[in-house]
């Protein structure tokens, strides 16, 4: 087996992929959600070791790629004021928007900063007074305490100039979108570890239990995507359809509480766009009405952006598992991660760029 | 920006009354919030995850983890200042 040696484990790495290919009588199709766990499968070429039935269709689950454009188009005519000190992750930068990315605007002259952490946003407000500092807040469930805490610290250290820009996007509701669209293959789910990590595994028994699809939070170490594989085609095979935790080290069934808390406080449910999905029901968060004056969609008027996406990118269709990156007749030719069309190109964890960089341009 | 990296706790002080940690990734060094894991001591490893922790993690998971990261490269590309020119 070709990649083996890679894992930091390979007799546990053999056991594992033993047992799967002994497990299996029909071929599967499983979803990972998480664009960590894409981005572990294509690494290590764990999709070629698996019995030739499986399937893995790689899932929404890397924010840079969902954010939507109408948010990346409002980021860039934020950081493109001249007041504006406009603060985000750094695989924030090369995401196209309708026209250029954030670091076109830092280019032309707007004061655009990557930040580690997102304190280090609220930092910079402190230490700029006279400049308006603008977080980008986006992110799953896993990033939201963070963002939520800068609202928080903010409004203690009495902060005028500091604003949140929020696109966060939740799991739990994304699944259920997926099940429901019209032309789903998928059959298992590979749960976002770090997700449940803060949420808990509570919102998955009914989701398991309503579309009659195993759910089995995973890890996105090599090893761990093998276990997690393992415990849901065990699943399939028996007929069976639970929620089964193969993360135990890193999530508890009850989350978080501290976590959960804060983001309670601080956020509230919305209806959210996902680039490329359309508009899924109840799967963002918001800043609560009682943080209001921390929401940079109302502290700068850019509600009326005009958005474009290129007609060329598939990233939808890639996003929702209907298409694997190199269909897409772009893919490595006019859209690459130095000139990328859509966003799963740019950020590391997006599948278009995890084929790119890991030798699946045969 | 999804990674979460298991860290050791080196110290832990109080910063405009918020818990914060000095956090040890296998070599790096970083101020690191632990309101969300507020009983986490020196000496014990928890998962960072843009500067928060939000869990703990026993040690020999958390090494465990430290070492596959470390030869795939993926704490350069985490702590260094990626997508800056
Ligand atoms: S290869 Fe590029 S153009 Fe094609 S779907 Fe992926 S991001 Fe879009």
């Amino acid at each position: 087996m070709k990649y083996l040696d890679e894992f930091s484990d390979p007799d546990l790495a053999a056991g594992l992929l033993e047992q799967i290919h002994a497990s299996v009588t029909r071929p599967w199709a499983l979803m990972e959600v998480c664009g960590g766990q894409t981005h572990s499968i294509i690494r290590h070429g764990i999709d070629q070791l698996l019995p030739d039935g499986i399937e893995m269709i790689h899932g929404p689950g890397c924010p840079v790629c969902v954010t939507p454009l109408e948010t990346i188009d409002r980021a860039l005519a934020i950081a493109a004021q001249p007041d504006v000190i406009f603060c985000s992750f750094g695989d924030m930068l090369r995401v196209p928007g309708s026209g250029r990315d954030l670091f076109t605007v830092r280019s032309e002259g707007g004061d655009v900063r990557v930040v580690y952490s997102p304190l280090d946003a609220v930092r910079l407000a402190r230490e700029n007074p006279d400049r308006e500092v603008v977080f980008f807040g986006i992110g799953f469930e896993t990033t939201a305490p963070a963002n939520a805490m800068t609202v928080r610290q903010a409004r203690r250290l009495g902060l005028r100039n500091f604003s949140l820009l929020v696109s966060h996007v939740l799991v739990p509701p994304a699944i259920a979108a997926i099940m429901e669209a019209p032309r789903c293959r998928v059959q298992a789910f590979l749960a976002a570890g770090h997700v449940c990590s803060v949420m808990g595994t509570g919102e998955y028994p009914p989701l398991a239990a309503k579309y009659r699809v195993p759910i089995v939070v995973t890890g996105f170490e090599p090893l761990d995507i093998l276990e997690g594989v393992r415990q849901a085609v065990g699943q399939l095979e028996a007929g069976r359809h639970e929620v089964r935790n193969a993360y135990p080290r890193a999530v508890r069934d009850e989350g978080n509480p501290a976590a959960m808390a804060m983001l309670r406080d601080v956020f509230e449910v919305t209806d959210r766009t996902w680039r490329g999905i359309g508009m899924i029901p109840g799967s963002g968060w918001r800043l609560a009405e009682r943080y209001r004056e921390f929401d940079a969609e109302h502290r700068f008027a850019v509600g009326d952006v005009r958005t474009a996406e290129s007609p060329l990118c598939r990233s939808g269709e890639v996003l929702q598992g209907l298409l694997k990156p190199d269909e897409c007749a772009a893919f490595g030719t006019r859209c690459t991660p130095r000139n990328p069309l859509g966003a799963t190109m740019v950020s590391s964890e997006g599948a278009c760029a995890a084929y790119y960089a890991y030798r699946r341009l045969s | 920006m999804c990674l979460a990296v298991p860290g050791r706790v080196l110290s832990v002080v109080e910063t405009d009354g918020t818990r914060m940690a000095e956090v040890d990734f296998g070599g790096v060094r970083k101020d690191v919030c632990l309101e969300y894991v507020p009983d986490a001591t020196v000496g014990e490893y928890v998962i960072v995850h843009v500067g928060f922790a939000i869990q703990r993690l026993d040690e020999e998971s958390a090494i465990r983890t430290l070492a596959g990261f470390a030869r795939l490269g993926l704490l350069n590309e985490e702590f260094g200042e990626r997508g800056t020119p």
